[in-house]
């Protein structure tokens, strides 16, 4: 009985191996083409590359200036608005949530149902008129847009981080109180520092969301000198003239390469991350 | 220590507060009010009163994107769960290696899908370049193709899901099945699966809107093409789903944007009822058990 349940085991794992190289082609194919000339990618996507269609870096140091926009400004874009974004999330919606868990107020719940209102509205909803009250409001830069996604991500922070404040218990707060810590020392000193898983996850969720967002910064940028990564490759592919598909090709790889290594090293919180919104939500 | 907080008012609040309304609420509020007016931009807003909504569901292309939306969820929502449900349960079998499988399962999901798009079409087309043809030749190709996409994308994810509901089933509860001298299949179905109703209500839900608010794969896999031509002499965009249709009809042309815009409220209220009926239907099933 035993040694059966263990070829069955073995067997699985056979099988799960052959699934998971098939999982993984189509990145494979992304690098092996980044490496063809343009010609080959489109008439032997699948063939690896030979003497003919082998082009070393080309493709890399041809797709850093590709498109009239120099990739490296897309990525620092990118990054930028990312961790400002995420900064300033993390840290205004779950001082917000905690106002909102501890001040029993008609304008506290007010602000939570429509928190957990704005979670289910698709954004081609507010998309034209989000987009032109963030022009005239002048948020149409990199360094203002993180206020634009304070605001639309909101509500899922918010709600995630009150459920979590309303398991803390209200005694050690008091106990803060007591010892003559005001309001925003509570906050900073008791309360900040024993939300650090929730806040690894709900970074986590935005972090990923911001990094990939395509259409939002789209919109609400000046395109002209603004560009994301997911803008940058949609531009070259999309609306590009003559398209080099080996050029984008290593473009593509440069944008996943950052983001499969930052996976690989965080992945526990990554999927721990995940896991908490999809609950929650 | 509530006062104290309430003092605080400025601090902790204001600046969520004041992004949400220029970032929610007011877009939300202007939104709804536009979908009523004719207008190129929101200051010149004539009120027109129902006509963009009459021209809405009178429109072709929306009725169309509208079905191949439904038809798309249908079979996006099978597959993905299907799929995710397997790997997870044969995953938490004890086998070796597990826990990279789940790595690699996992992976699709951190790229965005703008990229994702571009890297299938690369595949697809290099795949039906040997039958002489393209992605973009036909509607079928496109349906597929993006349900094939999606399914690489999100079986990761809903597999973390529903690896989680497995891991929190009492080991002795399949335990005292096995001594009963149930059979796997029994187990699974009897005992395993009531157990994880929950993930699948999760994963149902997730999946439901998901495939609703697809905007991005959809733009960068076949941005609606290939385009068929209809008797009345109109044109509809046959991969083409509500939230690229939406998109389209803003941003194709200035003139349409009431209309555009009625679209959206529309489309914004078929995600909520969904997701509200969903999760409502689910959460009976769950009580039952």
């Amino acid at each position: 009985m035993k040694e059966k349940a263990s070829v069955g085991s073995r067997l699985l794992t056979v099988f799960f191996t052959i699934i998971s190289i098939i999982y993984l082609i189509p990145i494979f194919e992304v690098l092996v083409n980044s490496f063809k000339a343009n010609a080959y990618v489109n008439t032997d996507t699948f063939a690896l590359p030979n003497k003919e269609s082998f082009v070393g870096f080309g493709n890399y140091i041809k797709g850093m200036t590709f498109g009239n926009y120099p990739f490296m400004k897309s990525v620092f874009f990118s990054l930028f608005i990312t961790v400002a974004s995420t900064a300033l999330i993390l840290l205004c919606t779950s001082m917000a949530a905690w106002y909102i868990v501890r001040v029993d107020s008609l304008f506290s719940k007010i602000m939570y149902y429509l928190c957990v209102f704005s979670m289910i509205i698709p954004f081609q909803m507010v998309m034209f008129t989000l987009s032109s009250t963030a022009d005239r409001l002048h948020l149409n830069t990199p360094w203002t847009i993180p206020i634009v996604y304070l605001g639309f991500g909101a509500g899922l922070a918010v709600f995630m981080f009150t459920g979590f404040i309303k398991g803390i218990p209200l005694e050690i707060e008091e106990a803060a109180a007591i010892d003559g810590c005001g309001a925003i020392t509570t906050y900073f000193r008791v309360v900040f520092p024993m939300l650090k898983s929730i806040l690894i996850s709900v970074g986590v969720l935005e972090v990923m969301w911001i990094w990939n967002d395509y259409l939002l910064p789209y919109l609400v940028l000046d395109r002209t000198r603004y560009m994301t990564i997911p803008i940058h490759v949609q531009y070259l592919k999309g609306s590009y003239g003559t398209v080099d598909l080996g050029a984008t090709m290593a473009v593509i790889m440069l944008s996943i390469i950052p983001v499969i290594i930052v996976y690989l090293f965080c992945q526990k919180y990554i999927i721990k991350g995940v896991a908490a919104g999809a609950v929650k939500g | 220590m509530k006062k104290n907080i309430k003092k605080c008012f400025p601090l902790f609040m204001l600046p969520t507060f004041a992004a949400f309304c220029i970032g929610f609420i007011w877009p939300f509020l202007q939104g709804m009010y536009l979908s009523f007016c004719k207008f190129t931009i929101p200051k010149d807003a004539e009120f027109i009163g129902l006509d963009n909504y009459a021209k809405a569901i009178a429109d072709p292309g929306f009725r169309y994107s509208f079905l191949y939306t439904a038809a798309f969820a249908v079979v996006s929502i099978v597959f993905i769960n299907l799929f995710a449900f397997a790997i997870a349960y044969l995953l938490t079998q004890n086998i070796r290696g597990a826990n990279l499988f789940r790595t690699v399962f996992f992976m699709p999901n951190l790229i965005g899908g703008i990229v994702l798009g571009y890297i299938w079409s690369m595949i697809f087309d290099g795949i039906l370049k040997k039958y002489e043809t393209f992605l973009l030749a036909e509607t079928r190709y496109g349906f597929w193709g993006l349900v094939i996409l999606m399914c690489w994308q999100q079986i990761g994810y809903m597999m973390i899901i529903y690896i989680a509901g497995l891991q929190s089933i009492p080991e002795d509860m399949i335990e005292a099945a096995k001594i009963d001298g149930a059979s796997r299949w029994q187990t699974l179905v009897r005992i395993t699966i009531p157990n994880v109703m929950s993930s699948f209500t999760i994963c149902i839900f997730l999946t439901l809107t998901n495939s609703f608010k697809l905007f991005d794969q959809n733009l960068a896999l076949t941005g609606g093409m290939p385009v068929k031509f209809t008797d009345a002499g109109t044109t509809v965009n046959t991969t083409e789903m509500l939230a690229l249709n939406i998109y389209k009809t803003f941003y194709a042309s200035a003139k349409t944007r009431g209309l555009a815009q009625a679209k959206a409220v529309m489309f914004f209220i078929l995600v909520a009822v969904l997701a509200l009926a969903q999760l409502r239907f689910t959460r009976n099933k769950e009580v039952q058990q």
